[in-house]
């Protein structure tokens, strides 16, 4: 079937397809966005039920292999130790996100010229600055002015509680002298935009169904849609489609009933991420692009960066906050830059969490054999549930052609489509500054007071972050798309998500992803009358 | 009436010896005042969960009645106690797959019971709506944090 074409299509309803969505809508453009997955609903998100904690692991899980929706697609990352993280849904993996919201800082966009590693990005902090700024405001975001590791800005909303967990973390960071301060976080801390105030549910990382973390279906799409934007659910793009001029013409997808259909687009916008992204692209392919599209430079799906995490967790005799608030509640960037004595370059954030839910607290307890079969159970459970503070060192990941997302040969999704294959690994430098991190980690948790320490490094399941899969810069022969996100190849074809990082920083990566689609949907209403030249 | 769902796919031997299992795992505690994971409602949410992993938990199942019978000369509900934790230490190592998969089902199960949240000093409900409450804490304790001073690296 073949609908009625539209001026803009975008390609995935998450952070960065919400963003562009509502900066465009000013044009007034016919805009449409297909997205794989539905929309949500809060009243069955899982912290409405006991058994919240237990949906982690089925249909709020975050890894689609084991959440298994339909409208999910699965992944074979069996051969890297660090295993996808996403959600598909209006929204995507802002619903099941918790939150963190950091800016990149000015030193993350030349990387190359001050440590002599990865690439200097074609932007700068300073052409960015404003539009994190709006950002913050159209999703909302809590913190407090102030914080000496970044150049001044504003905070919308009133940090998150510090709360006890964070007096014991402050006090302790003191002691060592080493910086901390509230995380900037998505959730509203007063009632805002239509969203009521955050009342500390702590299951952020399900969908948070009070409506203060700014997942894009409460913030963005709104006013999106009032402003004219289509959003089509349920529609799993399989290729995007070439025309004779070497223009995109539109994608084929399947919609809710599997059948195929044709959507044409003047401009075609990809906004599925580090893997969804090239994914697509590489099943794109023609006599002019039998590799791929826009896949010239043959840099579509490499690159690969998540972010490694190291856990460290200590076990305290005082009571903790444990399950009450959003988890994460300030950041340390003490090692965020590289210290020439240090054998590693670049650096990370230490993420401090308030501590374990109740199940976490058991199943991580038992499978460690730190609680005990039989007996000694109650006891020692009882020893650990809201005793647990932690951190996750999230470590700069370099950029490395080695570490690819391509199709798989054999695995394929429920229409047919063949799904990514992940190839990734841990570099030295990772592994230098993920045991780094997992010392200085102990460390400040015993100057907080912990009798015992436990550390996970990397985070196996924890890839949450994916980027670096259809880089920006100048040059085409080593970046897929230009400086202001458009295909060097195609010229009607544009990419916003995270596969246009150029390094990934380490900071988690949503506010930079959705603050460079409001700077790239910017750049093109600014070139609309030239903006194919 | 049973609690267990009568469309349950697990036998009633192999709910004996699931019970079994899981009550080992986490027996009854008079200090605490709290049922172990073998009483018969948080068993009955156990099996219901297990539904969605059965075909794996029945052959474990089955494998451990069968290393008793073998072994140890009968089924392993029957057997001592000393001599089922041994068989569960080996299974540990031999079919790690099969014993993770039971802890996890069970921890779930076992701590969302309203007697087990309670004697935690919690209230028995979900987070939404009534969430919880937080302290705001010192923000004073910032205050060495600010008397450093910038600490961002210029680019220019």
């Amino acid at each position: 079937m073949v609908n009625d074409p539209v001026d803009v299509l975008i390609i995935g309803a998450g952070a960065s397809g919400a963003a562009m969505a509502w900066s465009l809508a000013d044009t007034r453009m016919h805009i449409l966005c297909l997205e794989q997955g539905d929309w949500m609903n809060p009243a069955e998100y899982p912290s409405t039920g006991t058994d919240w904690e237990a949906r982690s692991f089925t249909d709020f899980s975050i890894s689609p292999n084991r959440r298994k929706r339909d409208t999910d697609y699965p992944i074979n990352d069996d051969n890297s130790p660090i295993a996808v993280a996403n959600f598909n849904g209006v929204g995507g993996g802002t619903i099941l996100y918790a939150g963190h919201f950091p800016r990149f800082h000015p030193s993350d966009f030349r990387i190359k010229s001050l440590d002599g590693v990865g690439d200097d990005w074609p932007l700068d902090y300073e052409a960015l600055e404003g539009f994190y700024a709006e950002n913050e405001r159209m999703m909302g975001v809590s913190g407090l002015a102030g914080d000496t590791a970044y150049p001044a800005k504003q905070s919308v909303m009133p940090p998150l509680p510090m709360g006890h967990s964070g007096e014991v973390f402050g006090k302790a960071f003191n002691e060592k002298g080493w910086h901390w301060w509230p995380s900037d976080t998505a959730i509203a801390t007063t009632d805002y935009d239509g969203r009521a105030r955050c009342i500390n549910l702590g299951a952020c990382g399900s969908g948070c169904a009070q409506g203060a973390k700014a997942s894009t279906d409460v913030t963005y799409w709104p006013h999106a849609i009032r402003a004219g934007v289509e959003v089509r659910t349920r529609c799993r793009v399989r290729e995007i489609t070439l025309n004779d001029a070497g223009m995109a013409s539109g994608v084929i997808y399947y919609d809710e009933n599997g059948d195929e259909q044709f959507q044409g687009a003047e401009v075609v916008v990809m906004a599925c991420n580090g893997v969804g992204t090239p994914r697509i692209l590489l099943n794109s392919t023609s006599t002019a692009f039998p590799d791929g599209l826009a896949n010239s430079s043959g840099l579509v799906g490499k690159n690969l960066m998540f972010h490694p995490y190291a856990n460290i967790q200590g076990v305290f005799d005082d009571e903790m906050d444990g399950y009450k608030g959003p988890p994460l509640c300030l950041w340390s960037q003490e090692f965020y830059e590289t210290g020439h004595d240090r054998d590693f370059v670049r650096g990370f954030t230490m993420e401090m969490h308030r501590g374990n839910r109740v199940v976490g607290t058991a199943l991580g307890g038992v499978m460690s054999g730190r609680i005990p079969w039989g007996e000694g159970h109650h006891d020692a459970y009882r020893s650990m549930f809201n005793h647990v503070l932690g951190m996750s060192c999230i470590c700069e990941d370099l950029p490395e052609e080695h570490n690819t997302v391509t199709l798989d040969p054999e695995l394929k999704d429920g229409d047919g489509i063949p799904a990514p294959r992940i190839d990734y690994t841990l570099s030295e430098n990772s592994r230098r500054m993920l045991a780094f991190g997992a010392e200085r980690g102990s460390e400040v948790l015993r100057a907080a007071g912990a009798k015992e320490i436990m550390v996970e490094s990397p985070i196996a399941g924890g890839g949450w972050h994916l980027m670096g899969t259809a880089r920006m810069g100048t040059v085409p022969s080593r970046s897929v798309v230009n400086e202001w996100g458009r295909s060097h190849d195609v010229r009607n074809l544009f990419i916003i998500d995270g596969s246009i990082f150029v390094t990934s920083a380490g900071v988690n990566p949503t506010h930079t992803i959705q603050t460079l689609a409001l700077y790239i949907a910017d750049q093109m209403k600014k070139r609309l009358a030239n903006l194919f030249d | 009436m049973s609690a267990i769902a009568s469309d349950n796919p697990f036998t009633d031997g192999e709910a004996e010896t699931l019970s079994a299992l899981v009550g080992m795992m986490i027996p009854a505690s008079e200090k605490y005042a709290i049922p172990g994971a073998d009483d018969v409602l948080i068993l009955a949410d156990i099996l219901g969960t297990a539904r969605a992993h059965a075909e794996a938990v029945k052959a474990g199942l089955a494998a451990l009645d069968a290393h008793g019978q073998d072994i140890h000369g009968g089924a392993f509900p029957t057997l001592d106690l000393d001599v089922r934790m041994a068989i569960v230490d080996e299974f540990k190592q031999s079919s790690a797959p099969f014993i993770r998969a039971v802890t996890s089902i069970t921890v779930q199960c076992y701590y969302r019971d309203a007697r087990v949240m309670e004697s935690l000093g919690m209230e028995a409900r979900p987070p939404f709506p009534k969430g919880y409450e937080l302290e705001q804490g010192e923000w004073s304790l910032l205050d060495p944090v600010r008397d450093r001073g910038k600490m961002w690296r210029d680019a220019t």
